[in-house]
């Protein structure tokens, strides 16, 4: 399966699942990442260490470890 | 301000009490709008129990005492964040009339999904639909009638930062108060509404007697809401009502293919949340293809420049924080100096006298001192933070800090460290998250900060020649850096140890810094620092002053102010006087403690002169070289650029021991107001123990290490 951290810059992509811890998903869904949500990948921190991604309107920043955890498939 | 205060003329005796709780996501400019009621008296203090800022603004309006309490802001009721946890609580278990949903206009779906939160809480509630000047500038129509109709809450546009629609708002809020309670329209998907229905049927049949709504209790129950738990718990009905809501949530969790409830919730609020909006919501112009905040982001989060950039920001933040706030600083100790030198006289009592000039004013002064570095430091990062720069900050920074268990943003507590561990301290709060905040407030000390600087100074021009002293300082402070992360890393392993706190963090529009806004927040900060780090460090500054001074020997006294009358010249009196000094010092609390505790120092190669500047040194770093000055017979008067000082030290302390005893003034606890401010910060005097032992057991063990290193080599 694809990750949110495979993603290149620019892309737009479809959230599947969320395998997060529990802690971690709630933070996620409370931000509006969440099952059927479209996520546009816009930066990359230097190695890849953090992603910039958008989420409906908002800019979230997300560890690599966390965006490992987002499956997605391409739109 | 309290409520007492307020002129009862301003408001008639039959007036009514209306508390307000103000509740939003994060960046929806909740402080923006409160500031911009007009003839309000701020009251600022801090939830119980915790360092969260409390902000409490009191105004009349019509018939009516107005009371808001400006709740932190909450992305959703997760529990994450102590701001999250006191907003909870607050909206639980407080006792307050109505809710002010403040949320942003540009960005609606997002913030709805605390509101669709906020509307099963059996509360009150009007939903500010802020900055509407902007959601217009973007092309964005809300239908507000039309929403408050679906949502069954009223909705008013406001905009705090062209000060439109706050009248409107508090005409509503004072409608709402009046009138009697309507339940609130939230509908989810035909699974859960089946499911509500047969708990509503349930509670129904069983005649439960409950003050909010059944629909609400339903929705609560099958949210796994803990409080509505425990109510039901204890009711006899629960033995039936169990199996129901075993079946209800398989039915639910199945439905979302999924097996967290909570989970299944918010895809559900979200689903509600996307509807009202495409109901009420239209986008009359299209969105440029880059917008101002993308632009700017390419090139402030850029992969290359992203970081020069920011660490030329903090130079200039640090030139200005030092520079710049030393003049007033010089004043301050001037003003002080002089208020001393005043009062003294009028004083007769030798004892009463020390203690008002030395030890209180003396203590103030030092607490007052650290002001203006404060105040621009403050005013910086209040700017970092309300302009959106910080969370970049954050992106940036993650990757190299994470290594170490620390997040993006203790940089700039870090950094701040080596200017004064005080705002170092302070400006961690900007850290949300409780261990993430612990584990670097208990680091920032090995960032060497500019008291240090003095005894390095001296120690390294006593030991080294010229030429090689600038090195020595520079390795000192990479040495003390590169050992806090390293210090980090191991505190991460063992007392901090488990899973890493999640990173995932609003990156927020960038918007023009608020002056008002800005003000308010630093001139708080700043109050609240004299006014409870100035009461504990004054009293710290007389128990220092007390066990330096006291007891008193007469005899010592006596037999040398013969010898100082009888001195030939000037400089033969300052030699006895000095000599005084030193006598009494030895004598004094502090200088038993440390010829008490000069077996315990003695692996280190200190001897017990080194042991008092070093105690001494606890109280403030300043005060080291001061000490040192003193018992090798300087006189007290002596600064760090004294060369006879040198001289004498290097004669009279081994370089091993000298090396000991910089590794130990690095590692150990910076000043007693630090300390004072890092209790506070933390949260409890418990860590600041435990920060004493940390660093006192590693200032011990390295000192001990660098001394028979340094012995074995020479």
């Amino acid at each position: 399966m694809k990750k949110l951290l495979d993603c290149n810059k620019g892309e737009k992509v479809k959230v599947v699942k969320l395998n997060a811890s529990y802690d971690l998903k709630q933070r996620l869904i409370s931000f509006g990442v969440m099952k059927e949500a479209s996520i546009e990948v816009l930066e990359h921190a230097p190695k890849k260490k953090t992603i910039e991604i958008k989420v409906g309107k908002m800019r979230l920043a997300l560890r690599d470890i966390e965006a490992a955890t987002v499956e997605v498939e391409e739109i | 301000m309290s409520e007492k205060n307020i002129d009862p003329k301003a408001c008639p005796i039959i007036a009514n009490h209306i508390k307000v709780a103000l509740v939003g996501q994060p960046n929806v400019g909740k402080s923006m709008l409160i500031n911009s009621i007009s003839n309000a008296h701020l009251h600022v203090g801090n939830f119980s129990g915790v360092t969260v800022d409390k902000t409490e603004v009191l105004f009349d309006y019509k018939d009516y005492h107005f009371t808001v309490v400006d709740l932190p802001g909450t992305y959703a009721f997760t529990d994450y964040t102590i701001e999250e946890r006191v907003t909870h609580e607050y909206l639980c278990a407080e006792d307050y009339d109505i809710i002010i949903n403040v949320v942003d206009s540009t960005n609606l779906e997002k913030n709805l999904q605390l509101t669709s939160e906020l509307l099963t809480m059996n509360k009150k509630m009007v939903i500010a639909l802020n900055m509407s000047d902007e959601a217009e500038k973007e092309g964005i129509a809300i239908d507000e009638k039309y929403m408050s109709e679906l949502l069954g809450v009223t909705c008013v546009k406001v905009s705090a930062a062209t000060k439109t629609g706050i009248e409107t708002l508090i005409n509503t809020v004072v409608e709402v108060y009046l009138a009697p309670k309507k339940d609130a329209k939230l509908i989810f998907s035909e699974a859960v509404e089946e499911e509500i229905a047969t708990i509503i049927s349930y509670l129904q049949k069983h005649n439960y007697e409950a003050r909010n709504s059944y629909r609400n209790i339903a929705i609560n129950l099958l949210k796994e809401n803990k409080k509505t738990y425990a109510k039901l718990h204890d009711n006899p009905i629960w033995t039936e009502l169990q199996p129901i809501l075993i079946e209800a949530s398989h039915h639910i969790e199945l439905h979302h293919d999924t097996d967290d409830i909570k989970e299944a919730f918010a895809e559900e609020y979200a689903a509600f949340n996307r509807g009202i909006v495409t109901e009420v919501v239209k986008q009359t112009q299209q969105l440029e293809s880059k917008s101002l905040t993308e632009k700017i982001d390419s090139i402030l989060i850029h992969p290359l420049f992203g970081i020069p950039i920011f660490l030329f920001f903090m130079w200039g933040l640090f030139q200005l924080t030092f520079t710049l706030g030393n003049i007033p600083m010089e004043w301050i100790d001037g003003f002080f100096g002089w208020l001393g030198e005043t009062i003294a006289p009028t004083i007769s009592n030798d004892d009463v006298r020390s203690l008002v000039v030395d030890g209180i004013i003396g203590g103030v002064g030092a607490v007052v001192l650290f002001t203006p570095n404060i105040i621009i430091l403050f005013i910086g990062i209040a700017l970092l933070e309300t302009t959106g720069y910080m969370s970049r900050v954050a992106f940036l920074l993650d990757g190299f800090f994470h290594k170490f268990g620390l997040h993006g943003q203790s940089f700039i507590p870090l950094v701040t460290g080596f200017g004064c561990s005080i705002p170092a301290y302070m400006s961690a709060r900007i850290l949300k998250n409780d261990r993430d905040r612990l584990l670097t407030l208990f680091i920032i000390g090995f960032m060497s900060c500019g008291a240090r600087l003095p005894v390095y100074v001296l120690f390294a021009g006593a030991f080294f020649g010229a030429d090689m002293a600038g090195n020595v300082l520079f390795i000192i402070y990479v040495s003390g850096a590169m050992l806090g992360l390293i210090a980090a890393k191991v505190l991460k392993m063992t007392a901090f140890k488990g899973v890493d706190e999640p990173f995932v963090m609003e990156m927020p529009k960038y918007r023009l810094p608020s002056l008002k806004l800005i003000w308010h927040t630093v001139l708080t900060q700043t109050i609240m620092y004299l006014k409870k780090a100035g009461t504990f460090i004054a009293g710290a500054a007389i128990l220092v002053w007390f066990l330096s001074n006291y007891p008193h020997n007469a005899d010592l006294e006596k037999a040398y102010s013969v010898k100082i009358e009888k001195a030939v010249d000037a400089t033969q009196k300052a030699k006895f006087e000095n000599k005084l000094a030193q006598e009494e010092l030895e004598q004094s609390y502090l200088g038993r403690i440390g010829k008490f505790t000069e077996p315990l120092f003695e692996p280190l190669g200190f001897d017990w002169k080194m042991n008092v500047a070093l105690q001494a040194g606890l109280a403030a770093k300043e005060v080291v070289v001061s000490t040192l000055g003193v018992l090798y017979s300087m006189g007290s008067d002596v600064d760090e650029t004294s060369k006879s000082l040198a001289d004498n030290i290097r004669e009279n302390i081994p370089f091993a021991s000298a090396i000991a005893f910089i590794v130990v003034i690095m590692v150990y606890l910076p000043c007693l107001a630090a300390t004072t401010v890092f209790a506070k910060e933390a949260g409890s005097w418990k860590y600041a123990v435990y920060l004493f032992i940390f660093t006192s057991v590693l200032a011990y063990i390295l000192a001990f290490i660098a001394y028979r290193v340094t012995l074995m080599l020479t």
